[in-house]
């Protein structure tokens, strides 16, 4: 393609509807009020701890993609601008998955093995707890 | 297509960009803006789960077991659970803004502008309450690990809303002076961008902080 026909094209795409804007919207209401509905039954202890987690996540995910795609309009624009977007947000996330892991994952074994002594034991449970 | 016939397409045609790209400057520099506004979220959000669950004294969360006696927790779910409500439909307000802009509706646009400002103020009121009952209940920056990153990642967020609703007031003013014409689509198109952002982030926030114990 030409630089001279690539101006030409670019910016061209066809932004959606209004009824499809507001179909966007209804789908990310009813995704926050499953959401919500995953904190209820865990709490209510229909759903174990990890499994509640994992369904939030999902969801959020899910919500998190309908945003960018439709309402920012990455879906329909250039796939430079999703380059540009996508690869800070993968950064980011993997940040956000490493210290997950690391402190929550791998630490929690190291903790569990530090309190094998009672002097350990006795720091642990006086230690670090919900919050 | 020589150089001469290529510029008098431009000048009459507005849909060229002259750039290497062939995309418009400012959307490309809202977009690594934007990405930017990726990593800093994205080391708030992970010194908040790096931290979660390690708070040595109180107040807590969620509901926790402190030496056999159950200490509630501080996180107001319901009224969270409603300022999210209100943060997503503003977004679907800022797309009708933008839809009634590329439409050419004057009045239309005003509305939906101020309407998504509107909405905006309420989640940003919604916070400074739930910031002010945290105070009174005991929970400052320096309280414990849970305050220090609780504050720090959603005054950060709060921050951007309040930036925001300055950005979308003054457009709506703007529009409301025949300033923001279809021919400006590209100025609400970038003040949407911002905007959807900062409900994205919240999109993060909400269930890492809030629903997931």
């Amino acid at each position: 393609m030409s630089s001279t026909t690539r101006e030409i094209v670019h910016d061209q795409h066809t932004h959606p509807t209004r009824r499809f804007y507001l179909f966007i919207g209804a789908g990310l209401l009813l995704l926050t009020v499953l959401e919500i509905l995953g904190y209820v039954g865990e709490t209510k202890g229909v759903y174990a701890s990890g499994t509640a987690a994992i369904l939030i996540l999902i969801l959020s995910g899910i919500k998190f993609f309908m945003v960018v795609a439709y309402f920012m309009h990455l879906k329909f624009d250039n796939k430079l601008f999703t380059g540009i977007f996508a690869f800070p947000a993968l950064l980011g996330t993997l940040v956000i998955v490493g210290c997950i892991m690391l402190f929550h994952v791998v630490h929690g074994v190291a903790t569990e093995y530090h309190a094998n002594t009672p002097a350990d034991a006795q720091h642990v449970s006086g230690g670090p707890r919900g919050g | 297509m020589d150089h001469a016939h290529a510029m008098a397409g431009h000048a009459a045609d507005p849909a060229h960009i002259d750039t290497s790209t062939g995309l418009d400057s400012r959307k490309m520099a809202f977009w690594t803006f934007i990405g930017s506004e990726c990593l800093l979220f994205g080391s708030l959000i992970a010194t908040y789960m790096a931290y979660k669950g390690s708070s040595l004294t109180g107040p807590y969360p969620h509901d926790t077991l402190v030496n056999g006696k159950l200490e509630h927790g501080i996180l107001n779910i319901p009224l969270t659970s409603f300022s999210t409500f209100i943060l997503l439909m503003s977004s679907v307000m800022m797309v009708l803004a933008l839809n009634a802009v590329q439409k050419g509706d004057k009045s239309g646009s005003v509305l939906w502008l101020l309407m998504t400002a509107l909405f905006g103020s309420v989640f940003l009121g919604c916070q400074v309450f739930e910031f002010t009952h945290f105070y009174h209940e005991g929970l400052t920056l320096q309280t414990n690990l849970f305050g220090s990153t609780f504050f720090v990642l959603t005054g950060f967020h709060g921050a951007h809303v309040t930036v925001g609703v300055i950005y979308l007031l003054t457009l709506a003013y703007l529009a409301h002076k025949g300033k923001v014409g279809p021919e400006k689509t590209l100025n609400v198109e970038i003040a949407g961008l911002y905007w959807h952002f900062v409900d994205v982030i919240w999109i993060v926030i909400f269930p890492l902080v809030y629903l997931i114990k």
